[in-house]
């Protein structure tokens, strides 16, 4: 069994609502130096089997991530 | 001669097919629920609908669970076979998730859930799904969602209906509805079937229903 991590996140240039909200209570709460907030996920997979990262790859690709608008990276944790 | 059949399909979290049941039998086709997990559509079903709701709570993104459901292998061959494919509200996002329609529907720009009478402006008067209207002319149908603002190319779709006047959740360039370039493929945020009754206030919902007879 071997956990791999995938992150997607929403694409540098394409708008995220959701981060933008983040930012903007952080800063009314008084987090002055708040820059750019982008809000993303993380997904734990527990993959058997030959290339857990090919796999994970492949299941980003078929499903995880929409690459319209989302990027993703793939972290073998042994 | 017996009406026209006209898949109604269901997954975990649909909540609209009963709207959408009515406004099939409301211009005159016979509706039939249809099971996310099926392989096939139902015999001699002609047409498909997409209905709104939730499907599977909206995890991971809207559409994109019951998009890789086996329903949507038989929707993509009667597609592929030029039969028409009605998507509304989640069922746009379905599309859009399987590929059958182009582009991604994301959250509002307000990130609030917006209910709503709308008044929707015929862009291209060419496909099946307006009743003929002319361009320009405007239908009245409500909207009800969270994720209702399509991004993608258009050119890569057909643009059948956009918001008039102010754009109410950053869609590009106001769009409401697409078609794919073929034109069988329908989709689109606001709630065609909730216009189907005058007592609803517009009947203007019933040419999207009549174009899944036609």
């Amino acid at each position: 069994m071997t956990l791999v991590i995938v992150t997607v996140m929403p694409k540098k240039g394409v708008l995220d609502p959701q981060g933008q909200a983040v930012q903007g209570a952080l800063s009314h709460m008084g987090f002055a130096d708040i820059g750019d907030v982008r809000v993303g996920k993380r997904i734990e997979l527990e993959i058997n089997g030959h290339d857990p990262a090919a796999q994970a790859d492949k299941m980003c690709q078929d499903l995880l991530a929409n690459q319209l608008i989302e990027d993703y990276s793939v972290e073998v944790q042994g | 001669m017996s009406a026209t059949r006209v898949a109604v399909l269901r997954f975990p979290g649909t909540l609209d097919h009963e709207s959408a049941a009515k406004a099939v039998q409301a211009v005159g086709g016979d509706p039939v629920f249809t099971h996310h997990m099926d392989t096939e559509l139902p015999d001699g079903a002609t047409a498909v609908v997409i209905p709104g709701g939730f499907s599977y709570g909206d995890h991971l993104r809207p559409g994109a669970l019951a998009s890789r459901t086996p329903i949507l292998g038989a929707v993509k061959r009667h597609a592929a076979d030029g039969g028409r494919v009605l998507g509304i509200c989640n069922g746009f996002q379905i599309l859009c998730e399987s590929g059958l329609l182009p582009g991604v529907l994301r959250p509002n720009a307000s990130l609030q859930f917006i209910c709503r009478q709308a008044d929707l402006e015929v862009a291209d008067p060419g496909t099946p799904w307006t009743g003929g209207r002319l361009a320009g002319e405007v239908m009245s149908v409500p909207f009800k969602h969270h994720d209702g603002a399509w991004f993608g190319d258009p050119g890569e779709s057909r643009v059948v209906l956009r918001y008039k006047g102010e754009n109410p959740n950053g869609s590009i360039d106001k769009i409401a509805g697409i078609t794919n370039l073929a034109g069988n493929v329908m989709g689109l945020m606001p709630h065609p079937e909730e216009a189907c009754d005058p007592l609803l206030g517009s009947v203007d919902g019933r040419a999207l229903f009549a174009a899944l007879l036609a």
